[in-house]
């Protein structure tokens, strides 16, 4: 039981991975569905190129391409420390896409109704959209939001093939050292449990909206 | 005594889709006016509280508030004034929906309040206060805290009208406002109008509850396919010899 320090250790990494990606894909995501709902035919389009690219190609690619990108395109060499912002940057602009559509459907889902009452009573949009629409769309979206949470706390461990030190990486190298694959398993455990956290609350979350109808 | 004109339409277009809704409507609404626009469905009652209301652009014709212009007609063409001189005129009128249209997620004494506490910066306890007597004008003392779902349509209606009130409009507009009630909800509502009535508020109606229509207004309008067919007090429009208005009326009654 040697390697619990060590996979706990990978667990933190796992864990700062899935609340820094949350943390910038959830309000980047939302920028991007304005994009894709833009009157602007240039923006929209854009915006709906770019989810297309972010959610048809594999997560495990883009990673790659984020970490080799300064190089390639600016010919900065590589250092260490860009290991693990280019991983969080890869999860977040890939978060985003996913995220946009489900701000996209939450928002396209409102009836005109709640619209034209703001309008009438003299809202500007900014408050409308603030006041009346967001917090109705954050109640629609929230099962959607917490099964993306749930993928992503199981795609962190896509981080291994930059090499970032996270539960999964860990977990293997034990595995391949002990010829065994009891590490694997704690590892599957640990996400198991880690993911219990967020659907509890996650479900707390939606029965404080459950307030109202 | 010369009322003052609250609102002034005059030449009023719409067409959707190449498709004329409303062809050269013009109407004038004096303060303590009540004013119904009756007619067949389709015949462009809903737009044209629509147009009046700014939740639809009007193609042609002008639309003035209170003296200010909100749209001008130039060569046949409606052109508007610059938002925020459109949303400044907001302030003169309120709308009553079908559906009510109150926000789910706020209780019925935030739906009353928000729009005074954030559009038009009113102290909150002052809005409140007001909130709160105008709940108690309409019967709903014991909702302030409930929320929209836990009302009857009928309540909700009424919240709807008090949520308007409350940001003190000169005129108040109502978009068949018992259409989604059954007879029973559609009388308690009615009677909140009807005591609005009686307190000189200036308020145009489009409704099917003739009866109604003709016990309240000052004035009729009698809209069919798009064009005022007939307009007067409630007892010309109601005993006229036309035979298109008379059908509609008896079909009705």
């Amino acid at each position: 039981m040697a390697m619990l320090p060590q996979l706990t250790e990978g667990l933190g990494v796992t864990a700062l991975i899935f609340i820094l990606t949350l943390l910038f894909s959830l309000p980047l995501g939302l920028f991007l569905s304005f994009g894709r709902m833009a009157k602007c035919r240039l923006l929209a389009g854009l915006a709906k190129f770019y989810i297309s690219v972010m959610r048809g190609t594999p997560l495990m690619l883009q990673l790659v391409v984020v970490y080799f990108a300064p190089y390639y395109v600016f010919g900065i060499r590589i250092s260490s420390s860009w290991r693990f912002l280019a991983v969080i940057l890869a999860f977040v602009l890939n978060y985003a896409a996913y995220f946009a559509e489900i701000y996209r459907s939450g928002i396209e889902s409102m009836p005109a109704g709640q619209y034209e009452a703001a309008s009438v009573l003299g809202y500007t949009r900014a408050q409308t959209f603030v006041r009346i629409i967001l917090p109705q769309v954050i109640k629609r979206i929230l099962p959607s939001i917490t099964n993306e949470m749930i993928t992503l706390v199981k795609d962190t461990s896509l981080a291994f093939v930059l090499a970032e030190v996270e539960m999964f990486t860990v977990a293997k190298q034990f595995a391949a050292a002990q010829a065994s694959v009891m590490p694997l398993m704690i590892a599957g455990v640990f996400y198991y449990f880690f993911n219990l956290i967020v659907a509890v609350v996650m479900e707390r979350a939606e029965k404080l909206l459950s307030y109202y109808r | 005594m010369e009322k003052k004109t609250l609102l002034a339409i005059s030449h009023l277009d719409k067409s959707f889709n190449g498709q004329s809704i409303l062809k050269d409507i013009s109407l004038e609404v004096a303060e303590g006016e009540v004013v119904s626009i009756i007619g067949p469905s389709g015949s462009g009652k809903s737009t044209l509280l629509r147009c009046a209301t700014m939740l639809e652009t009007m193609d042609g014709g002008s639309l003035r508030y209170m003296g200010e212009t909100a749209a001008r007609d130039v060569n046949g063409k409606s052109v508007y004034a610059p938002k925020a001189e459109l949303r400044r005129m907001h302030r003169h009128f309120g709308l009553v929906f079908q559906n009510f249209n109150l926000f789910p997620h706020y209780s019925v004494l935030k739906n009353i309040m928000d729009a005074p506490v954030t559009v038009n910066r009113i102290p909150r306890e002052e809005a409140r206060s007001r909130a709160l007597s105008l709940l108690e004008q309409f019967g709903l003392s014991d909702k302030a805290d409930a929320y929209p779902y836990q009302l009857s349509g009928g309540q909700q209606q009424r919240v709807s009208i008090a949520r308007a009130l409350a940001l003190q409009p000169e005129l108040l507009f109502f978009d068949e406002p018992t259409s989604a009630l059954d007879p029973e909800l559609t009388g308690e509502v009615l009677k909140v109008i009807k005591q609005l009535a009686g307190e000189r508020m200036t308020m145009i109606i489009v409704t099917h509850e003739m009866q109604f229509a003709r016990e309240i207004s000052d004035r009729v309008l009698f809209l069919e396919k798009g064009s005022i067919l007939a307009q007067g007090s409630a007892e010309e429009v109601f005993g006229s010899e036309n035979a298109r208005i008379r059908d509609f009326i008896g079909k009705l009654a």
